[in-house]
């Protein structure tokens, strides 16, 4: 057994900033399934959003307003406090980052440089080229190897242990030797990100599998939001690698096959920059109407970034240009990019507050992995990476003062118990005859993609759901080719594959049961926001039979009343 | 250009926990279309084919750095190298070599990751720290650009053939990385905290034979850091001769 105080798993973002900010204080280990810069946060591409108030356009800007439009982007699904909180500590912390090193893009005076992004009424995403993910990341582990804190580089996570309302820390696998050792800690906490990988098309890094979501509700701890998916408006066709906001930021055009800008047909006063649920239903809809192109790859939509002009697009965007020459051989420069909406991102997750802290006693998460909610129904670009560094800090924060208040005592009996049953499941996915684990996981990502997509309705949620009940059952007879314990990532694949079920039952059964349509959750049959019946978080907890059971909570409300969402 | 509907992937196999079984090269036949990259072939050879074969990968997008390896004799990111790129339908995937390999195509980083943190690869500030940000001209913030693109994933340190030779080389990634900083106008290290690569083993190693370049998937040119870490070793000790004259 190992013992720290603090236990973190995930080197992403807010992984590392709450190492960072509990390093000084207690005995903390980070547990991370891939070195810490592979993390998905590396991906973030277009910015992170803070009022800043540097861009000249963006001199009547405030964290007030940063809130409202966040607020509204969230179809009034986000609990206000929280927005508030977050908006507030954007401006230090992106400064923060600053101080630590990141190299954002400059201004000519020498600030921080902020372009506009989708459903913000001002341009207050500061960046670092096309590349604010890469750069933020890796100022941050920079920051994490300055302050020595302890890293458990490619351990994986298997299983967390929450018994009596309390955590007592997790089981985690050594790869490199194969060990599967339990980790005791006082509190835990999860940055372990979103579950892309649950939809055939999806932005994410194959990594995403939703895991650390999954093992948190079978450790009995709730879900919140699930059924709220991103689409990103625009991914590569094909490989569905995220073509970033800023691409529009920067005056990039949105072509059908017409050579219109259509999007002047949906929202003209925002045009290319409304909010990415608008755009990616805009796009599907001209899709599916037939203004799309056709390839080999399927339908798409031309993003248009000729006019930007060489050099623009070579200092603002060129890690865009580098993809879409390396994998789809076309230099935007001279031609347009051919995308499509893919899956992008998680409002939904662990069921957490304003203080990054479940209702387990002990157990904290931040980030994709985690719902507050600060992105409601539909999460603004340039939010997220403001939420991994925001909620890590205040995370880290929250954990100093409550085992200030009260220390707790991990059980390690549960903890032995738990690795029991985690070489149990090994045993059983090891044995030879059953089914391979890739069909299921294929099978699961088609059904996501065609029947919980942008547009739903009552009969393909609930032929999706049951599907999903079907591959729920044949996991259970699934087994992989070799019982090697070490760097065996078939087997890996095949414990995560039952966290990915559980997020795509939760996902599928809270999207079935919402009769309404509110940001990123659109049903064809029920087109209306119904603020009536429908202003409520769904929380979604395992029951006794393993399937998720369904039940509500009120949004919180401060300042801002729900209104129309107009753009 | 696709050469055939069927190409031939021979990868590399070896265990290092297994150690008597000597490595091999194993084939797999795997159907290709225009547009396929060697990590989704390799993604499919896992799946479908062979549940044990080993290796890393993550982002595939070209920003994670974790699937460099040796394809058909050149380094570079399998998520990026496109299948139809090659003269052959036959591809050779080998681990990244100046490497331990644990197993297949996955290999032991941990000396790479010991070179980097020994040049202490962090902003360091003796000032105060303002309010708001530290300001930086336009023209500052390009100087760091090359090698603030640098994803660490070794490509430069598995085609040195300095590292071949003389173990415990600094490497190309981890001098970029320094370099990063001393041209970073934030940055306010002392001079003397370039002594720790003022070694056999650390900058005067480098053979400047730009082998790094040439893999570096992201245009980094780590030769051009190395070549500036010596030419600021020079000037410093040139001011500190001149500098004890003065006393």
């Amino acid at each position: 057994m190992l013992y720290h105080d603090i236990l973190v798993v995930g080197g992403g973002l807010t992984g590392l900033r709450a190492a960072v900010g509990l390093c000084d204080h207690y005995n903390v280990g980070l547990v991370s399934k891939v070195y810490p810069v592979r993390s998905h946060s590396i991906a973030a591409q277009g910015g992170i959003n803070a009022a800043l108030t540097n861009n000249p356009e963006s001199k009547d800007d405030s964290w007030e307003k940063h809130t409202f439009d966040t607020i509204k982007g969230s179809d009034y699904l986000g609990d206000q406090n929280a927005i508030e909180i977050m908006c507030k500590e954007a401006i230090k912390i992106v400064y923060e980052m600053e101080h630590w090193g990141c190299p954002f893009s400059r201004f000519p005076d020498g600030t921080i440089a902020q372009r506009p992004f989708g459903g913000a009424g001002y341009p207050r995403t500061c960046y670092s080229a096309d590349l604010t993910g890469h750069s933020l990341l890796n100022t941050l582990y920079e920051r994490a190897v300055a302050k020595g804190v302890k890293i458990y580089p490619e351990w994986f996570v298997a299983a967390l242990c929450v018994e009596d309302g309390q955590c007592h820390g997790i089981i985690a696998q050594d790869t490199h030797t194969g060990a599967y050792v339990p980790v005791s800690a006082k509190c835990t906490f999860f940055g372990t990100g979103g579950y892309g990988r649950v939809y055939q098309h999806s932005t994410n890094a194959l990594i995403n599998t939703g895991s650390g979501i999954g093992m948190a509700y079978k450790a009995g701890v709730p879900l919140k939001d699930m059924e709220f998916v991103q689409f990103h408006p625009t991914s590569l066709i094909g490989t569905n690698i995220l073509m970033t906001e800023g691409c529009r930021g920067e005056g990039g055009y949105l072509i059908n096959n017409k050579g219109e800008r259509f999007m002047k047909n949906y929202v003209p006063h925002f045009m290319e920059l409304a909010p990415r649920d608008i755009v990616s239903r805009s796009i599907q809809t001209e899709i599916n109407e037939g203004r799309g192109f056709e390839h080999p790859l399927g339908k798409y939509i031309q993003l248009d970034l000729r006019h930007l002009g060489k050099e623009k697009i070579l200092d603002r965007l060129p890690g865009i240009r580098h993809i879409c020459i390396d994998f789809i051989g076309i230099d935007p420069i001279l031609e347009p990019i051919p995308i499509m909406p893919s899956q992008h991102y998680s409002m939904g997750g662990i069921d957490v507050n304003e203080r990054a802290a479940s209702e387990a006693k002990g157990f904290y998460a931040g980030g994709e992995c985690s719902c507050v909610s600060v992105h409601g129904a539909n999460r603004l670009g340039g939010n997220s990476l403001l939420e991994t560094i925001v909620f890590g800090k205040l995370a880290a924060k929250a954990i100093l003062e409550d085992l200030e208040k009260q220390d707790l005592k991990p059980n390690e009996k549960a903890l032995l118990a738990l690795k029991d049953s985690v070489m149990k499941k090994i045993h059983r996915l090891t044995q030879p005859g059953g089914e391979r684990p890739y069909t299921i996981t294929t099978e699961l990502g088609e059904v996501m993609n065609d029947k919980v997509g942008i547009f739903r309705t009552k009969s393909e949620l609930a032929e999706a759901l049951e599907k999903v009940i079907e591959l729920k059952d044949r996991y259970k007879n699934v087994s992989v080719s070799s019982a090697v314990l070490h760097m065996n990532y078939e087997l890996q694949s095949a414990i995560e594959l039952e966290f990915m079920l559980d997020c795509a039952h939760a996902i599928t059964l809270g999207a079935l049961l919402r009769e309404e349509s509110r940001g990123a959750h659109y049903r064809l049959d029920f087109a209306k926001r119904d603020d009536e019946s429908w202003l409520k978080h769904t929380i979604a907890r395992i029951g006794p039979d393993g399937d998720p059971v369904i039940s509500y909570k009120d949004v919180v409300i401060t300042r801002y009343q729900p209104m129309e969402r107009k753009y | 250009m696709i050469r055939s509907n069927y190409y031939t992937f021979k990868i590399l196999r070896y265990d290092a926990k297994d150690p008597l079984r000597e490595p091999y090269f194993q084939s797999y036949h795997v159907k290709v279309v225009s547009g396929l990259t060697v990590l989704s072939v390799l993604n499919r050879i896992r799946d479908e084919i062979d549940g044990t074969l080993a290796f890393r990968a993550s982002c595939r997008s070209a920003i994670c750095g974790s699937c460099a390896m040796v394809i058909n004799g050149k380094i570079d990111l399998a998520c990026r190298t496109q299948v139809a790129t090659f003269e052959s339908d036959t591809v050779i995937l080998e681990p990244l070599p100046n490497f331990e390999v644990m197993r297949d195509l996955v290999v032991d980083m941990t000396p790479f990751w010991e070179m980097y943190e020994q040049v202490q690869p962090y902003l360091i500030r003796e000032s105060a720290v303002p309010e708001k940000e530290i300001y930086q001209s336009e023209k500052d913030r390009k100087k760091i650009d090359q090698f603030v693109n640098c994803i660490l994933c070794a490509c430069c340190y598995g085609a040195c053939p300095v590292i071949a030779d003389e173990p415990g080389y600094l490497g190309p990634a981890a001098a970029a990385k320094l370099e990063r900083f001393i041209l970073d106008s934030r940055d306010e290290r002392p001079a003397d905290s370039l002594e720790s690569v003022n070694t056999p083993k650390g900058v005067w190693a480098c053979r400047t034979v730009f082998r790094c370049i040439d893999a570096c998937p992201k245009d980094v040119r780590p030769t051009d850091a190395i070549v500036n870490l010596r030419k600021n070793l020079v000037k410093n000790r040139f001011n500190m001769i001149l500098g004890s004259k003065k006393k």
